[in-house]
């Protein structure tokens, strides 16, 4: 039930933020996320945005796990 | 889609299997606290990558599911006042209560709306500003600022029809129930996502310090998981206990300081009712005095009646982690997700609904 999803925020009209996700446009809310700005990937959860993903944090973890991946077909 | 089909890739899954498989020498039980968690690692045949050292058992973290009968039966019973326009979120229709279900009242001529947002239910009560809008608040921290969210613009909005019936859960207290108990011995906890992406991660810094349990906030993707399997091994194997963030993308150490502002400001901490592991003190929300006229059990004097519970379901203990769905004999005979004795099968992150859409403890 705690489930959200990475959404594109397009727009952004006062607390409210037109937001794409796989081609489909949504309203969502950014009561919750104020520091929210287009171009930022947000985790929405029932409507609202719940944090603005941290786009490097998750480039670092994928990297992290490349080196795993790699290390083991090394070793 | 971005940010999700990165972390469903399979070359790197590989990796992080080989890396768990390569350093588990430690038996060792991880609990994964949340259902959502249980999908995943069903959905994508985890349990069955992992090493034997490591066992997987389910928790508690299904907020449909610990909702306990008495609860959902003043749900029920408030569907049943005249006019009164009951919002809620899908899962929750179809949960038998004592007596009834909020299905069954609908099909009485009781009000029910399905919703996908609080958002919504605002909306249901502007467009029928003669009828009370009530909302059920079930949900763990990730929901609860959302419901408090509704109730400010409820607030701003000057609407006055609108109504919560608060029945949210906070998980770190009912982690502490469960570890005092001493049923289920753990090595290591995976904890909940979307909860800590608005608590953050130092409210489980307890478990660790009190309990010497490893503790990782995992996201869920399957990618995810596995990572956070693996940071738990490696303390293990290293006799280490800490939080550790596996889901670095959607969780910061502090959480998100507005959501849980929004969440004080509404909201105080009361004693909580848990299916399967009874009241609970600080475990659950109730609306502070300043937003009494939201709060639905004020508002309308609820006379469910006495509780009763299904007979041999064993949801509780499943919810508990001391059994499995496939200890239950009713399992997949007389409960099925068509037609579920308890929350466990109708939810779709319940155990059971998870054992039975993945044809675990079926046999054959």
């Amino acid at each position: 039930m705690c489930l959200a999803i990475p959404v594109l925020i397009k727009s952004i009209d006062d607390k409210e933020a037109e937001a794409e996700v796989g081609g489909i446009t949504r309203r969502i809310s950014l009561w919750l996320t104020p520091e929210a700005k287009v171009g930022d990937y947000v985790l929405v959860h029932t409507g609202y945005a719940i944090n603005v993903l941290d786009q490097e944090q998750a480039e670092e973890t994928l990297s992290l796990l490349r080196e795993i991946a790699e290390a083991g077909e090394a070793g | 889609m971005k940010y999700i089909s990165e972390f469903r890739r399979s070359e790197l899954a590989g990796g992080l299997i080989s890396h768990i498989r390569h350093r588990s020498k430690t038996r060792a039980r991880f609990m994964e606290f949340c259902g959502g968690h249980t999908v995943t690692i069903f959905r994508y045949g985890i349990r069955q990558v992992l090493p034997e050292t490591i066992e997987m058992v389910s928790g508690p973290g299904c907020p449909i599911c610990v909702t306990a009968n008495a609860d959902l039966d003043k749900a029920i019973a408030l569907a049943k006042v005249p006019g009164v326009i009951i919002a809620t979120f899908g899962d929750m229709i179809k949960v038998p209560g004592s007596r009834s279900s909020l299905q069954k009242a609908k099909a009485e001529g009781a009000e029910v709306r399905t919703v996908y947002s609080t958002m919504d239910a605002l909306k249901a009560a502007e467009d029928n500003p003669d009828k009370p809008v009530v909302f059920l608040g079930i949900g763990f921290e990730t929901t609860a600022p959302t419901v408090a969210a509704s109730i400010l613009q409820a607030e701003e909005k000057g609407i006055k029809n609108y109504y919560v019936l608060s029945l949210h859960k906070l998980c770190p207290p009912v982690i502490r129930t469960l570890l005092d108990a001493g049923e289920v011995k753990l090595g290591g906890l995976v904890c909940p996502g979307h909860v800590s992406t608005i608590i953050g991660s130092h409210p489980w810094e307890f478990i660790a310090s009190e309990y010497g349990i490893p503790c990782v906030v995992s996201g869920f993707e399957p990618l995810d998981i596995l990572q956070c399997v693996d940071m738990l091994v490696g303390q293990v194997e290293k006799g280490e206990s800490k939080v550790e963030i596996a889901y670095r993308r959607g969780v910061r150490p502090e959480g998100n300081r507005q959501a849980l502002k929004l969440m004080e400001q509404v909201f105080e901490p009361a004693p909580a009712r848990w299916r399967g592991i009874g009241e609970v003190a600080g475990s659950g929300l109730k609306l502070k005095s300043k937003y009494r006229r939201f709060d639905a059990e004020a508002r309308f004097n609820i006379e469910p009646g006495p509780t009763i519970e299904p007979a041999g379901c064993i949801c509780g203990d499943i919810l508990r982690g001391v059994k499995t769905p496939s200890d239950c004999p009713l399992f997949a005979k007389t409960c099925t997700p068509e037609s579920p004795v308890g929350p466990c099968m109708v939810s779709t992150e319940g155990s059971c609904s998870a054992y039975y859409s993945y044809g675990e403890g079926l046999g054959g």
